[in-house]
């Protein structure tokens, strides 16, 4: 049996090159593997192309999220459903640095964004979907019709590395979520080469998990590491 | 003149609210619409779906009891309430573009007269924030939306034609804004409410579309 069991963050980390795509699971909070990034920005991978919902929150904070790795240049590209914040109000160093063009994004609908992961991690070429149809997204893109509605043709994305925040785990990689965790990690699983995951709870033995609620199989998992006690925990200040 | 004032925010959610029929699968938008999940109608059935992998959520948790990995489409703790299931986001938005959400109420910058909604960018600017907007606004059987009646600048949200980027095209056809309700039909925007204290002129004025104000125009409503 495969060891995927790391004993660190910087050992999961420490074969990424720069210049990686790398996926981030995570919804306002829950399922952002915070070690991971923080390992990976202390390990200096640079040039970096993101995916993700969001490149990291709006406002200031010490919370760790992928703001810490757009705040430290390590980031040359990101593929998000928000290239500003939420609202005209907020801003933030990404923000600024794409107002400028001095980073790279790809706006993506969100289901887009989420449905374009599925198809990379499920062997497709593309597929077509209605959202942004008659927007300036579809400026370049396909448009076909089925049945008489209007469709956008939408390519797969796929990345070298994911990055997940799960529940638990068995020896395998068998993964559980636990309730709004679950958001992106397990299509994210299935996209990337290379799948690490941070774990809330100690690693059991494979049949420790009942096969009818295993989330994510462990063969989209590559990497585990648990998140010991003094670790970066999901709270509910981060949210 | 009598003292009068632009409509709360939860006034605005409750009304738009009063719209949910029972069985409606309903997802609100962040910012003002999860306001209207504050408003219980007793003898109608909602189940609240969120974009980010819930259906049939509860209302906001209190502080001290949030589970910090239970969150609505706004970030905002929640409870989960007996037959919450959960999806991961690709099927979240599987049933949002499949036509199983039956309205979801969002915000936006401009709603024109022929439906079209602009939420995720403002013009000049590079940068936009889309979500789960333009799915959620195709996916729909019904698009509501709520907004201050004008921008901080006092220039009309309501409009002919959109000035900023498009969300979708013809997809909104209810408006609850400070100063009333609004349906869009094949003629335009009819005034169909109106905030206590204005006269339909008054609204007019704000105004950046044609209103046509029939004759059953009524008083804002915030109870059935």
């Amino acid at each position: 049996m495969k060891n995927k069991t790391f004993e660190s963050f910087e050992a999961a980390v420490a074969d990424i090159p720069d210049g990686s795509t790398i996926m981030f699971a995570g919804f306002a909070g829950p399922g952002t593997p915070r070690n991971l990034i923080a390992a990976l920005l202390a390990q200096g991978a640079s040039g970096l192309t993101i995916i993700s919902n969001t490149p990291g929150r709006w406002a200031d904070s010490d919370i760790v999220d992928l703001k810490v790795l757009v705040d430290a240049g390590r980031v040359r590209k990101a593929v998000a459903s928000f290239t500003a914040a939420p609202h005209p109000s907020m801003s933030g160093v990404f923000a600024e640095l794409y107002e400028a063009g001095e980073i790279e994004a790809e706006l993506v609908p969100q289901g887009t964004l989420a449905e374009r992961i599925r198809a990379g991690g499920a062997g497709l070429g593309a597929f077509y979907t209605p959202a942004g149809v008659g927007t300036e997204l579809a400026e370049g893109k396909e448009v076909r019709s089925f049945d008489g509605r209007d469709y956008l043709l939408e390519l797969p994305l796929r990345a070298d590395y994911a990055m997940l925040r799960a529940h638990r785990a068995d020896a395998l990689g068998n993964l559980q979520y636990v309730h709004t965790q679950r958001n992106f990690g397990p299509i994210m699983a299935r996209a990337a080469r290379i799948t690490i995951v941070e774990l809330d709870l100690p690693i059991v033995a494979a049949g420790e998990i009942d096969p009818d609620h295993v989330h994510t199989p462990g063969i989209f998992v590559d990497r585990m590491v648990v998140v010991p006690a003094d670790a970066i925990q999901e709270t509910v200040r981060n949210g | 003149m009598a003292s009068r004032e632009p409509l709360s925010r939860q006034a605005m959610a409750d009304r738009i609210a009063m719209e949910f029929e029972d069985g409606w699968v309903v997802n609100l938008g962040v910012g003002m619409p999860t306001l209207c999940s504050n408003f219980v109608h007793p003898e109608r059935e909602i189940t609240y779906q969120s974009e980010n992998g819930l259906v049939n959520y509860g209302p906001l948790a209190v502080e001290g009891e949030e589970d910090p990995n239970l969150v609505n489409a706004g970030g905002q703790y929640v409870i989960p309430i007996p037959g919450m299931a959960v999806l991961d986001h690709a099927d979240a938005f599987a049933l949002i573009r499949a036509g199983y959400v039956d309205v979801t109420v969002l915000g936006a910058y401009e709603v024109a007269a022929n439906g079209d909604l602009a939420n995720w960018r403002l013009a000049g600017r590079k940068g936009g924030g889309i979500g789960g907007a333009m799915d959620l606004a195709v996916g729909a059987r019904n698009v509501f939306v709520m907004m201050e009646h004008t921008t901080r600048e006092g220039a009309p949200r309501i409009v002919e034609r959109c000035a900023q980027p498009i969300t979708a095209p013809g997809v909104v056809k209810l408006v609850a804004t400070t100063l009333g309700l609004f349906e869009i039909t094949p003629d335009g925007f009819v005034l169909r409410e109106i905030a206590p204290g204005y006269t339909p002129d008054e609204v007019q004025a704000a105004t950046g579309a044609k209103l046509i104000v029939p004759p059953d125009m009524r008083e804002f409503r915030t109870r059935e």
